[in-house]
């Protein structure tokens, strides 16, 4: 065991715990969870200092997926980049595709057709289920549920991946949406297949439910575990699920209004005390409400053209200016930042991240928790290492 | 070497002769454990790989070891970033022989989409042995299924004796490979030249 004293210097200062007349009490091991560890979720480190088994220093360490992709896009055109912002939160192409489209056509002064709105709205409601089913199968996993809800999400998410696949050719990687539209219409047949799986979601979601949402073991290690307050949710601009568990009633969806979500019923489920649990309710109740989305979305899209006539895809050149777009992704919300002098490539290029905004606030969560609850908050924050350090 | 016209007779008899040989490399290539390794977007392809409708269980995959002590194979499952790549070359170090690389995707091949970038290693087989690599941004889990299937038929080809014998069974060969360091500009040494040389152009 180190004394606080022989732990190596870091670059940061760790507070030993001090008893009232000054000593230090106790002695403090130092960990490195990362950058390969099974509950890390990719690459990313967490620096922890221990007390027994209680967090009392935590530092997160990000780089280690730093792919350019900002540096990258300012040097291509602007539809050269929609690819890579499908490797953004390789979770949710579609939504990433939808940020990125809505802000060019927000520069460029694109109409989008009427058709084309509804298929996004299905296209980003189906990656919310996805995202948010494989996530609540992960942090299971983090809490030794190993492979059984993953299963169960899995298979759920190879029934959307494969209507994904259908209409854009690729399972993960869609590069589907297009500044002005989409880039393929979807097929009659296409519709009716997606209108099968999303009346069958309920049935999936209720069964998940029974296993989980009562669960004694996921009760006891989730509820009271890794708060986040209300205030501080708010003042580190926490966004996405995370934000609503902690009691805020927040969505872009219904703020913002993008795209056509004005025409759409649907409720905001908020949390009430900011633990993991109700982060974990607030992601089954979203379901839930993405699928009334997605069946009234399904029912009234009508026919039509599925890109605008005035979009041009070679030689596109949006004026000066600049402009910041931005959607609820299923992690929180996504902004893309772009400044255009006039080229066929922008000038700046910047992307807001939600997973790494939500990630900032981990220390803050983790303190005075168990080493075991730190890798459960970790995964309730639902982070995407693309994403975090693209 | 057994005549094969006898060992099928002999089959027919009840009794089955076969090498030292391919009775251990049989064993191997079906219980290859994959080290629990994802770096980016095609460690989904991968976990997707082993869920229930890819199941790569099938081909005796499906032991995902967390511990480079306990792991044979490194599916190196996306992009290897300059920060990322000692510690990839140091966790092939900790995995005892014998071990395969299998580079998945484009970027684990030669950076791919992400080539131009300053931070992205341009190809995992400057410092690690790859045995099977698979195209594709990012692969789907059938084409990881085709690169265990490869993989496996190369372990059921590997001799034992001879010079061909493989790294594990050759005192000679070592099968820890140089960590490479972070240097002012770029890692150092760029690549292990016993492993890859940049490409010349011969007029």
């Amino acid at each position: 065991m180190n004394s606080f004293a022989d732990l190596p210097k870091s670059g940061y200062e760790v507070r030993p715990k001090i008893a009232p007349d000054g000593a230090p009490l106790g002695e403090l091991l130092e960990i490195s969870i990362g950058p390969h560890h099974p509950s890390t979720h990719g690459v990313f480190r967490m620096d922890v200092v221990l007390d027994g088994e209680t967090v009392v220093k935590l530092k997160p360490v990000f780089g280690y997926l730093h792919r350019n992709h900002e540096k990258i896009a300012e040097n291509i055109s602007y539809l050269s980049s929609m690819p890579y912002t499908d490797r953004l939160d390789y979770f949710c192409s579609m939504t990433n595709n939808w940020a990125y489209a809505l802000t060019v056509e927000k520069l460029a002064g694109l109409a989008v057709p009427e058709r084309a709105e509804y298929i996004r709205v299905i296209m980003a409601e189906l990656t919310r289920l996805q995202n948010h089913t494989c996530l609540i199968g992960f942090f299971a996993q983090d809490m030794g549920a190993l492979g059984t809800p993953l299963m169960y999400a899995f298979r759920e998410r190879e029934k959307i991946l494969d209507l994904f696949e259908s209409v854009s050719g690729a399972r993960m990687m869609c590069n589907y949406m297009r500044f002005g539209g989409v880039r393929v219409d979807v097929s009659g047949e296409w519709l009716a297949q997606t209108k099968k799986i999303v009346s069958d979601y309920r049935k999936f979601l209720d069964e998940f439910e029974t296993f989980l949402t009562q669960n004694e073991i996921l009760m006891a290690r989730t509820q009271g575990v890794g708060v986040l307050p209300r205030e501080l949710a708010i003042s580190a601009s926490i966004t996405g699920p995370m934000l609503r568990a902690a009691g805020v009633n927040y969505d872009l969806r219904k703020v913002d209004k993008y795209g056509i979500y004005r025409r759409f019923d649907f409720q905001v489920p908020v949390g009430a005390h900011g633990d993991i649990y109700d982060r974990y309710m607030v992601r089954v109740l979203e379901m839930r409400e993405s699928v009334k989305i997605l069946q009234s979305a399904l029912a009234d899209i009508p026919a039509g053209p599925v890109m605008d006539p005035k979009a041009k895809l070679r030689g596109f050149r949006p004026k000066a200016g600049e402009v910041y777009g931005r959607i609820e992704g299923p992690k929180g919300e996504l902004g893309f930042y772009l400044i255009s002098d006039g080229s066929p490539n922008p000038y700046r290029y910047r992307v807001r991240p939600p997973s790494l905004i939500n990630l900032t606030i981990l220390e803050d969560m983790c303190l005075g928790q168990k080493i075991s609850d730190a890798v459960v908050i970790l995964g309730s924050v639902d982070i995407v290492l693309g994403e975090v350090d693209r | 070497m057994i005549d094969e016209g006898l060992q099928s007779e002999l089959k027919k008899q009840g009794v089955y002769v076969t090498s030292l040989q391919e009775l251990y490399n049989w064993g191997r290539a079906n219980s290859v454990w994959p080290l629990t390794f994802g770096l980016a977007c095609c460690a989904i392809e991968m976990i997707a790989a082993s869920m229930a409708r890819y199941d790569i269980s099938r081909f005796g995959a499906e032991v995902f070891r967390p511990s480079p002590r306990q792991a044979d194979l490194m599916i190196v499952a996306g992009t290897v970033t300059k920060k990322m790549a000692p510690l990839v070359v140091r966790l092939f170090n900790q995995m005892p022989e014998p071990k395969y690389v299998i580079a998945m995707g484009a970027c684990a091949i030669s950076g791919g989409p992400f080539k131009q970038g300053y931070n992205v290693l341009k190809g995992v087989d400057r410092y690690l042995p790859v045995d099977v690599v698979i195209p594709g941004c990012p692969p789907r889990p059938e084409a990881l299924l085709h690169a265990l299937i490869t993989l496996q038929e190369k372990i059921l080809n590997q001799p034992l004796t001879g010079p061909d014998r493989p790294r594990h069974l050759n005192a000679d060969v070592p099968g820890e490979f140089p960590v490479p360091a972070y240097g002012p500009h770029d890692l150092e040494p760029p690549n292990n030249p016993n492993l890859w040389q940049p490409p010349t152009l011969t007029r």
